[in-house]
């Protein structure tokens, strides 16, 4: 258990070292009910399909051949070639599926179903579910640590993560946070979960072993009201050193140092920035701009946005294939 | 299939609820590390909050069939907010009841309102006349009980009629005309014709007109009043009738950009959209509409609530709905903040500087301390759509922009001390 993440961290660190290689950029947008992809060379659109109802979460499997599709207003997430783009299968998700996490071995799916206050597990390799595992009201934020066992939730109107264990399927712990938690983001050393809260406007870092609030991090940005500034996706570095917090309606990503949790830096991005991604090489960051119809591309040493590329309309979810 | 489905969740909830008791410890340490023997106790058993919610209904009739509130109008809301709360609750060994009494307008609101006090009931959500409202809030302040006011827009509760243990969380009347003022003049329709009934809510939203127009440089270019004359509201012949009426009692009016109607009883209101004299909008209680919800409303995470709503009732949510559900969100919300049940606790964290809710507008709402108004954006809607939701871009204010909306605290003339 303990050896995944070490092993996972070395594969990333030789991928990194390889000098050219191609990876592809997944943005799903909302209201176009596409998916738009972008290559790794130039940043640029190279193709678009259509993939169903009001596609939000996307999440590509850590081989890199499929790519899992929430189409909201589905009511089922879908699976595509990442390859071809074609439609594989459809898994069954449950009622109104919003964001979703793959375990880290590939053999999992967990999705929150709005709706239903459920989380769904569905196993990857039939296909079929395994679990419905009830949680606190508006199910949303899907987290899992690097060693697969540990699943977090978060409930948008109860405001709690819910731990929950993969073998027992059942919730070990509940954790009170901020208003609206939206996104659960493990640390890759496993020691910390950071959970945003959109309209409690903070992100709480919680031990992961004792499951205590160890900081909570606010955001104060000169000339914007506190009630704009609305945190949604968050990344952590492969190295665990920075972490990036999109503050939607605020229209900045948040540099944070995640050792000291101190704010470094607000980057300007587009508008509405909902969530974010890295690349494989961990260089760039992406990130969804649901208003101004873009992604912003931030070169993560300098702390940086380089370019933003039109994408269709509304993007809300970003993925990357590992290579 | 629906009891069914529903038995299992409840089930599941109750293994969850023994599950959990133990992991609880982790937020209460947390947040809370000096009340240990709080958090043990809740271990242990259950706690119980007693919701009340007092309301009157009876069946209006409406110019078009489609406006007549239907029977569970506000008691809707609560019930999917209780079931909210209590899921919550299953994770912190709270449970949340709702007691609710409906009476006919004009009923005795004292014997009510004294018996769910005597019952234990601390908090009161209410849906009554402007009038009932303070006499159940002075009932409420005898026992340290507080009341929700979610029905009654009137601004005179905001401000000389005010009560320190009466809360808002209905807008008032002058919150959505500033809404629908803010977007009136965003769009450049500076010269308002003010058509208003006879009956005194009407004349209230009229005067709440008038003052959004003087506070956001509008002008009123002219004023008529439409006459209640009794008579059916619908007739075999009616449409053609109101098709030459309406044009012909508009005719005479001067330039203008917009018709603003003022008619909460629903006597002319909805006959004046497509029957002006010239083409102009109309906005007000007709046409374009500002409330505190929409049953079309799906920003902002409102899909979900609707959804919900909708399963739960067989219905779109409606504005008065979103005011009970709040009102009951916020003592679940604050039950759960202070992990405990104790309404000492509980008031003074919904009165405290940090107490915030969501309730799917997009931001949070939090409660004015001069007269304990919630703070909350108006939707502007029309019979399908929301159009816009204000505080319009633009209009700025030095606490917050929602303070835009309703009397300001320099304006108030709420005062808690007597």
């Amino acid at each position: 258990m303990r050896r995944l993440p070490t092993l996972a961290l070395a594969t990333m660190l030789a991928m990194g070292t390889s000098p050219a290689f191609a990876y592809k950029i997944f943005v799903s947008n909302e209201k176009g009910n596409d998916i738009t992809v972008l290559d790794s060379e130039n940043f640029e659109v190279v193709d678009t399909f259509d993939v169903g109802q009001r596609p939000r979460g996307i999440a590509v499997s850590p081989d890199g051949e499929s790519l899992y599709v929430c189409t909201s207003d589905d009511d089922i997430i879908k699976e595509f070639s990442t390859d071809t783009y074609e439609f594989i299968r459809t898994l069954p998700s449950g009622p109104d599926p919003e964001l979703l996490v793959v375990a880290p071995n590939g053999d999992r799916l967990y999705a929150a179903n709005e709706d239903d206050n459920l989380v769904t597990v569905i196993d990857l390799e039939t296909g079929g579910r395994l679990a419905e595992i009830p949680v606190g009201v508006e199910p949303e934020g899907m987290g899992i640590s690097p060693d697969g066992q540990m699943i977090v939730n978060t409930s948008e109107t109860t405001n709690m993560a819910h731990f929950i264990d993969r073998d027992s399927q059942q919730i070990v712990a509940n954790v009170l946070v901020d208003s609206r938690p939206r996104f659960a983001q493990y640390k890759k050393d496993g020691t910390e979960v950071w959970v945003s809260a959109e309209i409690g406007g903070t992100v709480s870092v919680i031990n992961a072993e004792t499951k205590e609030i160890k900081q909570k991090i606010t955001f104060e940005i000169p000339g914007i009201r506190s009630e704009a500034i609305q945190p949604v996706g968050v990344r952590i570095t492969q190295d665990d050193s920075k972490a990036y917090v999109a503050l939607g309606p605020a229209n900045r990503v948040a540099v944070i140092d995640a050792n000291t949790y101190e704010v470094l830096d607000y980057l300007l991005v587009g508008q509405r920035v909902w969530q974010l991604a890295f690349s494989p090489d961990g260089e760039y960051l992406f990130t969804t701009n649901g208003i101004s119809n873009d992604i912003s591309i931030v070169d993560v040493s300098e702390d940086e946005v380089i370019k933003s590329v039109q994408v269709g309309q509304q993007p809300w979810g970003v993925a990357v294939t590992p290579e | 299939m629906l009891v069914l489905k529903s038995a299992g969740r409840a089930l599941g909830m109750l293994a969850f609820g023994l599950a959990l008791s133990t992991s609880l410890q982790a937020p209460a340490s947390a947040q809370q590390s000096t009340d240990t023997a709080a958090a043990t106790s809740q271990e242990s058993q259950v706690q119980t909050v007693k919701i009340g919610f007092l309301r009157t209904y009876e069946r209006t009739l409406a110019l078009s069939v489609l406006d007549i509130p239907p029977e569970d109008i506000g008691l809707a809301g609560a019930n999917v907010a209780i079931n909210d709360n209590n899921t919550t609750g299953s994770f912190m060994g709270q449970k949340f009841t709702l007691d609710t009494v409906t009476l006919a307008p004009g009923d005795d609101v004292e014997a009510p309102a004294r018996k769910m006090l005597a019952d234990g009931v601390h908090y009161i959500v209410t849906d009554l006349s402007p009038e009932d409202t303070v006499v159940v809030a002075d009932l409420a302040d005898a026992e340290g009980a507080l009341v929700f006011n979610a029905g009654a827009t009137d601004d005179r509760l905001r401000n000389d009629d005010c009560r320190a243990n009466m809360l808002h969380t209905a807008p008032s009347r002058a919150m959505l005309t500033d809404g629908l003022a803010q977007y009136l003049m965003w769009k450049q329709w500076r010269e308002w014709a003010l058509i208003a009934g006879q009956h005194e809510d009407d004349q209230l939203f009229a005067e709440a007109l008038k003052r959004s127009a003087k506070k956001f440089g509008a002008q009123i270019v002219a004023e008529k009043t439409f006459e209640d004359r009794g008579g059916a509201r619908a007739t075999d012949s009616g449409q053609a009738l109101v098709q030459r009426q309406i044009p012909v009692f508009l005719q005479d009016l001067p330039e203008h950009d917009v018709v603003v109607v003022a008619d909460e009883n629903e006597v002319f209101g909805t006959y004046v959209p497509w029957r002006t004299w010239v083409p102009r909008p109309v906005a007000g209680t007709a046409g374009l509409v500002p409330g505190s919800w929409h049953p079309a409303s799906e920003q902002w995470g409102g899909a979900q609530i609707q959804n919900r709503f909708e399963d739960a009732s067989g219905r779109r949510m409606e504005s008065k709905d979103m005011q009970v559900w709040t009102a009951i969100r916020v003592i679940g919300e604050a039950a759960s903040r202070t992990q405990s049940t104790d309404p000492e606790q509980i008031d003074a964290f919904i009165k405290g500087e940090d107490f915030a809710v969501a309730a799917f507008k997009g931001q949070r709402l939090t409660f004015r301390d001069w007269n304990w108004q919630l703070r909350q954006p108006v939707l502007l809607g029309t019979e399908n759509s929301v159009v816009t939701a204000s505080p319009q871009e633009g209009f700025l204010h030095q606490v917050s922009e929602l303070d835009t909306l309703g009397y300001d605290r320099p304006e108030s003339t709420c005062s808690f001390e007597e």
